[in-house]
């Protein structure tokens, strides 16, 4: 028996899902772009910044981890959502510190990139200036601490596709820290460079050593098209 | 850790059957025998388990009940909340530090004493209230201090005269659910001679509906967990109680714990579940062991165990699991997690837990009173618990009295009570205003006093904090606020983060040194934290700011500054660091 389609809409778009698959995934597919941070393609959803929330049937949910179901009416871009997003982007903004100025991620970073693509002009709410260390224990990667917005990606690359378990949570609400594998650090872990969870980090909390410039400021993903471009480009694509 | 200790982990975590699952009371027994849990007991746990440390740690550091470095031998927790402070909490936590010569949160250097305050512990019809190592203190004041810590010098916590440490009957009123015989083999008798099927049909015409808070309809929940696919149905009774204001639970637990467990049976039957799990907070583990003597009694009676009431294949039995101070294992989904031995962080939905709960498997979370009318329902009938109630809202409600009241405690009232009815019941007509169901609730002004306690209307999970004139508003919006930040699980940014900045614009209110601006900004950011929050607390954690903002305008309007803008920090405090160093002030243009 062939499973029914799956069709629902996004701000009035007709958009058809497999089954199993979440909101953000069909709306990915069929080009439509939804602001998220914590989600990645290649894992498993966490639901931790909430970014990517949209008004599904009348109520909030996140788009990465409501699964898609046949009949749903999804609201994106709406200015009430597009204003609680920037919120939340600011939010993580002044928890850390992030001087995108001279940030190695610049150019890179998910999290500036979101930004700007949602109009945040500069942050109107009180910084915190929390105090981090950076762990500059091992020899291929550094973990600088201040930057990290606690999405969970590290944790999940380094559970279910590194097979590690280098990463977790320490603590709660704002004392909430991420955590290593070993109380010295990093270094005395089995992270490896090329681990995914070296290469999944949204910010520049996960950084390769003595690789970070290799693609000049000014020339880096976000510095060419904004971020969701890609997502939106194959809508345009199958338009034309 | 000597090589004893270490065998001693090992010991603990086979006596928990290497069972990663049960964590929590690994670290618990770790945490009982030692004091704290060390690294390298860490190490030992996960080790045992075949995990790794930051899994152990993550579980660990969650919990505000759990210490990874040594703490006092004797640990006083003082109960933090406004009704604990109109009641003079401060007064007793100055008499505890002078006594020890230690300031809140510190442990004496001999290791004997730590101080420090904690969240509500169920005691609001009694405060001041603490516990020590476990035991409860009530109705404390500055001047019981002293004999408390010469008895707690002399013989520890366990000292069978230790003052203050009684906890009187709370229950003032009792109405239909909470008079008659206290449970026991009637109504299981009376709940057998139905099919499964009808029993959910009786719980569904009765109109039961979640005495937690949310007022879901427990026939509905019943019947969806009953039909999931699942190779095991499981029970759990949410015994969390970890709202502020609120001992509704204790009183239930304490005098009518075979009620409880009749309602937890009567659900087992319902759902064809073998498993019931009763996730008791950790500032109620004073009852860990009569509660086990209950249960134990009941397996000597066949109604726990196999073929209960002698109805072969309908074995079901209980567990008691602790948790170890983290209100929002309350909230379903986080006490699953909690239950399987994780950090309490909750889980997005769909799946629901009727679908896909504890160990994946269909779960049925209800609230403890919840389960005790069940009990009863089965006991006299649907007819006769809707003859109480209003027809939303069938039955009566637990309700949790505290503040300024000359007679605090629990009143079972019918619901649709009026909030002036209710306040003439307990004497306190000259309320200025209430705090109906904690602070994840509303702040209510005189003017709704004629509303009803009911689903429809005033939904409460119980508790009713009640302020005189004397008290400040905004203080104790302030002081809820403070609650948010310290149990927000930190796992969503809106909350996370939301949370310490709401308490923060609060404060600036509250100092006087806010505009409208400032104001405006403020509800602004809470009505973006109640929707963009993953569950239930990052919800409703703004909701002491904004009733009070909507139902107290002029409180907020008595502090404001005049003027567009105030900076958050005053320029003399921004350069006081350059000040001291060059040790002049700042040349100004005036200068
Ligand atoms: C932050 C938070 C804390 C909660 N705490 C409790 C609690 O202590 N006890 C409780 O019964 N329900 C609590 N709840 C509600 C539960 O999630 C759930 O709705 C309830 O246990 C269901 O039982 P009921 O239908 O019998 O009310 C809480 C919810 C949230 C969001
Ligand atoms: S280190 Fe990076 S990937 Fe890991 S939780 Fe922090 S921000 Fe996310
Ligand atoms: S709303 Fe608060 S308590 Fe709930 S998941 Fe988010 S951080 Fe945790
Ligand atoms: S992207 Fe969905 S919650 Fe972060």
């Amino acid at each position: 028996m062939a499973a029914s389609p799956i069709r629902f809409s996004i701000d009035g778009i007709a958009v058809e899902a497999t089954e199993g698959q979440s909101v953000i995934e069909a709306c990915d597919a069929a080009g439509i772009y939804i602001p998220r941070l914590c989600y990645h393609p290649d894992l498993e959803p966490s639901g931790t910044c909430r970014v990517c929330t949209c008004k599904i049937n009348g109520r909030n949910g996140a788009a990465c981890v409501t699964p898609a179901s046949h009949g749903m009416i999804v609201e994106n871009e709406t200015p009430q959502l597009t204003d609680d997003r920037r919120t939340l982007i600011e939010m993580l903004f002044v928890e850390g510190n992030h001087p995108c100025p001279y940030c190695v991620a610049s150019g890179d970073c998910e999290l500036q990139a979101l930004g700007y693509r949602l109009g945040m002009v500069a942050p109107r709410l009180p910084y915190q200036w929390p105090k981090h260390t950076i762990d500059a224990t091992h020899p291929d990667i550094y973990l600088d601490h201040e930057r990290c917005i606690l999405c969970a990606r590290c944790i999940v690359a380094s559970r279910m596709q590194d097979g590690k378990t280098i990463f977790g949570f320490e603590g709660r609400g704002i004392a909430m820290r991420l955590n290593v594998d070993a109380t010295g650090g990093l270094g005395a872990t089995q992270m490896a460079a090329i681990d995914k969870a070296a290469r999944v980090c949204p910010v520049a909390c996960i950084v390769i050593k003595n690789d970070s410039y290799r693609v000049p400021n000014g020339e880096r993903r976000f510095d060419i098209a904004p971020i969701g471009s890609d997502i939106e480009a194959k809508r345009k694509q199958a338009a034309s | 850790m000597t090589a004893g200790h270490a065998t001693t982990v090992e010991a603990i975590v086979r006596e928990f059957a290497a069972d990663r699952t049960r964590l929590l009371d690994i670290i618990e027994a770790v945490q009982h025998q030692f004091g704290h849990v060390a690294d390298n007991a860490i190490h030992a746990i996960a080790t045992g388990l075949g995990i790794h440390a930051v899994e152990v740690e993550d579980t660990l550091s969650f919990y505000a009940f759990f210490d990874r470095q040594p703490r006092g031998r004797c640990r006083i927790r003082l109960s933090r909340t406004p009704i604990s402070l109109m009641k003079g909490a401060q007064g007793v936590a100055d008499a505890f530090t002078a006594a020890l010569g230690i300031a809140m949160g510190e442990t004496s250097p001999d290791g004997a004493f730590t101080v420090e305050w904690t969240s509500d512990i169920g005691m609001a019809d009694q405060e001041p209230a603490a516990l020590v190592n476990g035991r409860v203190l009530t109705a404390l004041t500055p001047a019981d201090v002293p004999g408390i810590v010469a008895a707690l010098r002399q013989s520890g916590a366990a000292d069978a005269r230790l003052p203050n440490a009684n906890i009187r009957s709370s229950l003032v009123q009792a109405g239909p659910v909470l008079s008659g015989e206290l449970g026991g083999a009637d109504i299981i008798r009376a709940t057998l001679a139905l099919p499964p099927e009808k029993v959910i049909e009786e719980i569904t015409a009765a109109k039961l509906r979640g005495r937690g808070g949310a007022g879901f309809p427990t026939g509905m929940k019943w019947r969806l967990c009953r039909k999931a696919p699942g190779a095991d149905h499981y029970v759990a009774c949410n015994a969390d109680e970890g709202e502020p204001g609120t001992f509704k639970d204790r009183v239930l637990l304490d005098e009518f714990p075979d009620l409880v467990f009749d309602g937890m049976t009567v659900a087992g039957y319902a759902l064809g579940a073998r498993h019931g799990l009763l996730y008791l907070r950790g500032e109620y583990a004073y009852m860990w062991d009569r509660l086990q003597r209950v249960l134990k009694s009941r397996r000597d009676r066949r109604l726990l165990g196999t073929a209960i009431g002698g109805r072969e294949g309908f074995d079901f039995d209980i567990r008691l699991q602790l948790g170890a101070g983290a209100y929002i294992c309350g909230e379903e989904s986080a006490l699953i997690e909690s239950l399987e031995g994780k950090r309490g962080a909750p889980r997005d939905r769909p799946p629901f837990p009727t679908e896909r709960g504890y160990l994946q498997q269909p779960t049925a979370v209800d609230n403890v009173e919840t389960y005790a009318c069940a009990a009863r329902i089965m006991q006299h009938g649907a007819a006769w618990f809707t003859g109480y109630g209003t027809r939303e809202s069938a039955g009566t409600k637990l309700v949790c009295v505290s503040g300024d009241c000359p007679r605090p405690g629990v009143y079972e009232v019918a619901f649709g009570m009026t909030v002036n009815e209710l306040l003439d019941l307990v004497s306190a007509p000259e309320a200025a205003f209430v705090q109906v169901s904690g602070p994840s609730g509303q702040s209510v002004a005189p003017k709704d006093f004629g509303r009803r306690i009911a689903f429809e209307d005033l939904s409460t999970g119980g508790s009713t904090m009640i302020f005189g004139a004397q008290r400040d508003v905004l203080d104790v919006a302030l002081q809820f606020a403070d609650f948010f930040v310290a149990e927000s699980c930190g796992w969503c940014a809106p909350c996370r983060v939301g949370t310490t900045l709401l308490k923060q614009g609060m404060e600036k209110i509250v100092a006087g040194r806010a505009t409208l601006a400032d104001v405006t900004a403020t509800e602004q950011l809470a009505n973006t934290v109640v929707r963009m929050s993953r569950c239930g607390l990052g919800q409703t954690a703004p909701n002491p700011i904004l009733t009070t903002m909507r139902n107290f305008p002029e409180a907020y309007e008595a502090r404001l500054q005049p003027g567009p803008f105030a900076p958050a920090v005053t320029l003399d405090e921004a350069l006081r660091e350059a000040t001291s160093l060059r040790a002049h002030a700042p040349v100004t243009a005036e200068a």
